[in-house]
Order: C-alpha cells, then sequence, then structure tokens
C-alpha cells in the first residue's frame, strides 16, 4: 500500500501568506516556548490539578502579559498577533491560556480602558512584568449567564467603600495580588440596578477579601480556579475604576476574551488533530493504517475543515478587530463556532486514539475535559446562541416580560439580601 | 566585546523531503520551501548573545552583536528573527543562493570582517544543508587569525576564551585570543556551557536556544539591517566547487519478512551481496 506524506493542516485554510513576517515570528516564538517549556509537564500539571506558577516570569519575559495594550511595559501587538500568540498557548493547554487570557483581557485591560493614569501607572507595569497577578470578579454563585442580578453590593463610608458579596468560578484568585471586582453601588436613583456596576480594584491583604481554592475540577485541572469571599472588605476610593458605570465596563473585557478565545481555541483543535492524524497513520487494524479506512477520514476530514474555516474566520475577525469594526455579534459567532466545534473535535480525537485516547499521555482526553469549560465560559455556548438570535429576529429571547416587569422589585429584594451575603453558611470556605 | 555572526538560512530540516529536483538534476527547486535559519547558527547566536551579557540581566547587552547573511532580499526574515533574539544589527550580502560557495562566503567574510573588525567570529561548525564544514576554517586562513571549531563551552578569562572541544577520550581546553575565529558545535547551548566575565559561574540558562520575546519581535523591525552587495566585497565571485548534478537520495524500498536463519543468510548473500 502506498503511503504519502500528509499534507499540512496549514495548506488548508492557507492564511500563512496572509500573515505579516512579524504575526509569522510572533506565532513560532510562542509555539517553540510552549513545546520546550509547557508541553513536557502538561501531562502532570493536569494529573496533579497545578497551575505552574514557577513558569510566571518566562510568560512575563515572552511579553506575553497584557500584550494587546499599548504602552505601561506592555507589547502593544495588533489583534491577530495576539491571536495567534494565544492559539499557541492553547497548543499547549486550555489552563495555560486562560491564565494569560485573564490576566490581559480581564484584569489589566479594565484597568487600561477605565483606570485612572495613577492607577495604570501603579498597577499595568507590575502586571506586565508577571509581579502582580489579577484575576477578575464578576460570576457570581446565583448569577453566571445573567450578571445583571449580581448580588455584590458596594457601599460607601467616607473615603472608602464596603464591599459585600462572593463570586465564583475566578481563574487565578487563589493567588492573584489583585481582583478587579465589579458590584453594585448605592449611587443615586440606579441604586441596585445593572446602571450602578462599578469596578473596584480589591488588593490582597485587604481585610474580608478572601479566596478559597476550588477542589474537585475534572477540567481546567492546570488552571487555578477559586472564589472571592467580600465581608466588609474596605477598598479605598483610590481603588475604584473612575471610567466606567453599569454591565458594559465588565461586559467590554468580556468581549476583548471572547475574541482571544475564538482565535486560541483553535490550538487545542490543532493539538487533537496533529495526535488524531499521527496516530491513526500508524495504528493498523485489519491490515491497514486505521487512517486508510473511510469511516476514519470521514472524521479527520471534518475535524480539518472544521480547524480550517474557525482558522480563516478567526483571521477575518482579527484583522476587523484591528480596523475597530469588529462588532459584538461577530465576536460571538466567532466564539460559539469556534468553540463548539473544537470540542466536538476534542471528543472525536479521544474516540479516535482508543483506548489511548483516554490517557494522559496524548493530548485529546486533556484537552476535551478542558473545552467542556471553555464552552461553558465567557458566554455559554446558548448565551452566544442567544445574542445572535435576537440580533437576527429582533425579538430578544433573555427577558420574558415576567421578569421585566419584576426586575425593579428584585433588583431591591437582591440588594437587601445582598448585603447579608456574608453571613451565609459556606460549606467549603 | 564585539562578536560577528555569520548566519545561514537553510530549508527546514524537518521538512527536507519537500526539497525538489526538477528532471535533469542542474539545479535544486527552492519554490515552496519553509527556511529557518541553519540550527548550528542559531547555536553560535546564543553563544554571542551569553558572551556579551550578564546571564542573570539578559536583557542590557555589554558589546555589540552583527549578524551576517548571504541571500536574497526575501530572506531577511531570517536576519529579522536573529534581531529580534538578540542581535543588535544585521548585514544582507545579497546574492543568489546558486551563486555561492564555501570559498566565496569565506572571501567575502573577510572583506567584510576587515571593515567589521569584531573581537571574535562565532559561526555554527557547519551548515546542515551541505554540511560542507569549511567556511569557519577557510576565514581563519584568510584572515591569519586564530581558530577554535567544534567548540562545546566557551569562557571569558582575562581577556581570552576558554574555548573546551570535545574531542576522542576527553575534552581539549584551548585558549584564544582575539580576534579569532570559533565554531561552535551542538552542545554549545547546554545550560552551563558558555559564561562571560561578568556571568556568574553559578548561573544556569534554559537549555537550547532563548526565545525572542514578543516586544522584541515587534522592535526588531527598528533595529538596523544594511544591504552590502557581493561585488562590493570581493571581485573574485568566480564558484570553486562545480555542481555536477543533483538527485534525491533513493526511495526506501519496502522490507520482505525473512523465513528463518537460512532465509535471511541467503538474502543477504545474494541479494543484499553483503556477505
Amino acid at each position: 500500500m502506498k503511503i504519502d506524506d500528509p499534507m499540512p493542516l496549514e495548506a488548508l485554510s492557507a492564511i500563512e501568506p496572509l500573515l505579516t513576517d512579524e504575526e509569522r515570528m510572533i506565532r513560532d516564538s510562542v509555539r517553540r516556548f510552549v513545546r520546550e517549556r509547557y508541553l513536557p509537564r502538561a501531562p502532570r500539571l493536569y494529573e496533579e490539578e497545578e497551575f505552574p506558577q514557577d513558569l510566571i516570569p518566562e510568560i512575563a519575559a515572552m511579553g506575553l502579559l497584557g500584550a494587546s495594550l499599548e504602552g505601561y511595559g506592555c507589547a502593544g501587538m495588533g489583534a491577530v498577533a495576539y491571536g495567534l500568540a494565544l492559539q499557541e498557548l492553547e497548543y499547549g493547554d486550555s489552563g495555560l491560556r486562560s491564565f494569560v487570557s485573564v490576566q490581559g483581557s480581564l484584569s489589566m485591560y479594565p484597568i487600561h480602558r477605565y483606570g485612572s493614569e495613577e492607577q495604570k501607572q501603579r498597577f499595568l507595569p507590575k502586571m506586565a512584568r508577571g509581579e502582580y497577578i489579577g484575576c477578575f470578579g464578576l460570576t457570581e454563585p446565583d448569577a453566571g449567564s445573567d450578571p445583571g442580578a449580581m448580588k455584590t453590593y458596594a457601599r460607601r463610608d467616607g473615603d472608602h467603600w464596603v464591599l459585600n458579596g462572593s463570586k465564583m468560578w475566578i481563574t487565578n484568585a487563589p493567588f492573584a495580588h489583585l481582583a478587579v471586582v465589579w458590584a453594585k453601588t448605592m449611587e443615586g436613583d440606579t441604586v441596585g440596578g445593572p446602571e450602578s456596576i462599578r469596578g473596584f480594584v480589591v488588593e490582597r491583604g485587604t481585610p474580608g477579601f478572601e479566596t478559597p481554592t476550588i477542589h474537585g475540577k475534572m477540567s481546567l485541572r492546570a488552571s487555578t480556579t477559586g472564589e472571592i469571599v467580600l465581608d466588609n472588605a474596605r477598598v479605598p476610593d483610590a481603588n475604584v475604576l473612575p471610567g466606567v458605570r453599569g454591565l458594559g465596563g465588565p461586559l467590554s473585557c468580556l468581549n476583548q476574551a471572547r475574541f482571544g478565545i475564538a482565535f486560541s481555541v483553535l490550538g487545542a483543535a490543532r493539538a487533537c488533530y496533529d495526535a488524531s492524524l499521527a496516530y491513526t497513520r500508524n495504528r493498523v487494524a485489519f491490515g491497514r493504517p486505521i487512517a486508510g479506512k473511510q469511516l476514519v477520514q470521514e472524521q479527520l476530514v471534518e475535524m480539518a475543515s472544521e480547524i480550517a474555516k474557525g482558522e480563516i474566520l478567526a483571521l477575518h475577525l482579527g484583522r476587523l478587530k484591528e480596523q475597530n469594526r469588529l462588532s459584538p455579534q461577530q465576536v460571538s459567532l466567532a466564539k460559539r463556532n469556534n468553540v463548539g466545534w473544537s470540542l466536538k473535535i476534542a471528543r472525536m480525537a479521544r474516540a479516535l486514539l482508543g483506548g489511548n485516547g483516554i490517557l494522559l499521555d496524548y493530548p485529546a482526553i486533556r484537552h476535551a475535559m478542558n473545552l467542556e469549560s471553555v464552552y461553558t465560559y465567557e458566554g455559554t455556548h446558548e448565551v452566544h446562541t442567544l445574542i445572535l438570535g435576537r440580533a437576527l429576529t429582533g425579538i430578544d429571547a433573555f427577558l420574558t416580560d415576567l421578569v421585566l416587569a419584576t426586575r425593579g422589585v428584585r433588583a431591591v429584594r437582591s440588594f437587601i439580601l445582598g448585603s447579608c451575603a456574608s453571613t451565609r453558611a459556606r460549606p467549603s470556605a | 566585546m564585539k562578536i560577528l555572526v555569520p548566519l545561514k538560512r537553510v530549508a527546514d530540516p524537518d521538512n527536507a523531503n519537500k526539497v525538489k529536483i526538477p528532471a535533469g538534476g542542474a539545479t535544486i527547486d527552492t519554490t515552496g520551501l519553509e527556511w529557518k535559519p541553519n540550527p548550528f547558527d542559531e547555536y553560535a547566536l546564543e553563544a554571542a548573545l551569553r558572551l556579551t551579557e550578564n546571564g542573570a540581566s539578559p536583557k542590557a547587552r555589554q558589546g555589540e552583536v552583527v549578524v551576517v547573511s548571504f541571500g536574497p532580499k526575501d530572506m531577511e526574515p531570517t536576519l529579522r528573527s536573529a534581531l529580534a533574539t538578540g542581535a543588535d544589527r544585521a548585514i544582507r550580502v545579497d546574492a543568489k543562493d546558486d551563486q555561492l560557495d564555501g570559498a566565496l562566503v569565506a572571501r567575502a567574510l573577510k572583506a567584510l570582517i576587515e571593515k567589521e573588525k569584531p573581537d571574535y567570529v562565532l559561526m555554527g561548525k557547519q551548515a546542515v544543508d551541505g554540511d560542507s564544514n569549511q567556511v569557519g576554517q577557510m576565514l581563519a586562513q584568510l584572515l591569519g587569525w586564530p581558530q577554535a571549531t567544534f567548540a562545546a563551552t566557551i569562557q571569558e578569562e582575562a581577556g581570552a576564551l576558554l574555548v573546551g572541544r570535545e574531542v576522542d577520550g576527553g575534552v581539549l581546553t584551548l585558549r584564544v585570543k582575539g580576534p579569532a575565529i570559533v565554531t561552535v558545535d551542538l552542545r554549545i547551548v547546554a545550560p552551563t556551557s558558555v559564561f562571560s566575565k561578568s556571568t556568574a559561574r553559578t548561573f544556569k540558562y534554559n537549555d537550547g536556544v532563548r526565545f525572542a520575546p514578543l516586544p522584541a519581535i515587534m522592535a526588531a523591525k527598528k533595529k538596523p539591517l544594511a544591504e552590502v552587495k557581493l561585488s562590493e566585497l570581493t571581485s573574485d565571485t568566480a564558484l570553486r566547487v562545480e555542481y555536477v548534478k543533483f538527485e534525491p537520495p533513493p526511495g526506501r524500498q519496502a522490507g520482505v519478512k525473512v523465513k528463518d536463519v537460512g532465509d535471511l543468510v541467503h538474502r543477504l548473500k545474494n541479494d543484499a551481496k553483503v556477505l
């Protein structure tokens, strides 16, 4: 039987000539970094439920933290270059990429965009150097897809704010030096409503600020996830982000991160494809490599097609973003499509690898498990469906008439409940 | 300390099967090839960077590292990549790949080196495409400079370089005073292979060649990249090596299973004709 060399995956999307030399160099440098410094450790880190904090200085020295931001020690890269860098990180592990996304898009970005000059000088250079690690507190135990229903409140007290509430599923929280926490404030006639939301930089060491680790995750095990518990945590006025009020603040951060994810998740898919191709070309059953069987080829073709299409989409949106022409609906399209397909591709890879597919010796099961989180975080697959559904039909499926009618009442109720949140029994803390 | 690092681009050695030879075998078809820096030259650049820094603070360069390469304009990304990795400036000698051989490169480098006056020339012991392993030695002869080839370790000490060369049965250490030529072998990028005078002897590098940080990649386009004509460096552009014919290595034949030892011996005698 004749076996030729496989066509490289890149030849399908053929985006290579559309990249600048600089973008190629950035991709290649991060690719080598991930392959030499992270991948040899990836299975063990996953198994031991450990984020490699010892790697943070090297990640920072590569210029990966806040890389898409301008000034304050950040690299100031274009959207495509940043996306390609994230994709190489996620080829390693979604947990590694999550660390970088949370530091850059969710922690540094809001300070960069909405912070005062003093806040930028105080936090950003240290965060770019990896000396300060940040996290992003928006999601709560009872408010995920509906962040406007958050129950974390900030009450003004002199030149301080007193924060109460809890945040859930917070990447990097257990070892972060600061948290960008979004909370409702008691200001003006917007008390308790989504319009009253403001951003607070809560620093480690603040009394009443705790970040217990969430254990027992079967996904993103190489990323540290925690809660943020705020029990009368006093935050000085100087740590409130002056530049934004309302849900638009945190949502703009998510929009940054979601764009990155639409790009980066293809790295996990590529890792799964590479492993599947290598395995099925070598694995012989019934007298020939299983890659020479029609059912297997159909799977490989499906995987390669969706990766190629996803890359073309990501590149196109990256170029739009560089011209400030990217719409939130397009971000939803790409996050939904590319994460949805990458998860399917990882599951297909797991099956193609047979019994070996469940071992950490191969990347498929690790990526498949990781992508279950990526499917849900940064706007669930379903929420992005509804964002697109609302845009395409002109009818909002999030808010029922009943919710609209009771929202005002609930806001006041949850405000009262929220101020009592700190006294609620906690099973794990 | 000023170090000049000649750097050659080669067809990606991991995809050598992409090299195509048109019928007749007069040339190599380079269209569609992916180019990479010659790995041994990358090691030489890494060694040059280590010699011009304190390993603990690699951003501050103590001295100058200049990279030079021969080739058409489309090889400039290879030089930009070297600038991103840490070299201070680059020179491209404009030339076509098939108009060069080792002797011509050595003659042109000699002229360039007389102009640049580096303290040391660090280069790969050979390029992984032609595997000639000659330019460093020729260059030393042409310049009348001392040479230390196949360096596995380099330590800067008392105004000279202590160069360790792995030889049969041990390590031969040479003390070379600049200006000199040093060609490097692959172990030069091990964690404790190279020490400048300011790097603590307890310091350990990461194994291998350093990564180009993303801000440095973006800053590299602002670093100087000069172009020099080959004819400005040498009037003698005649090739000493004449390429008669290129042919790809024969494809591997499918193996056969032998029945028993008798069959094996029979085939070794009659088919393979090695017994």
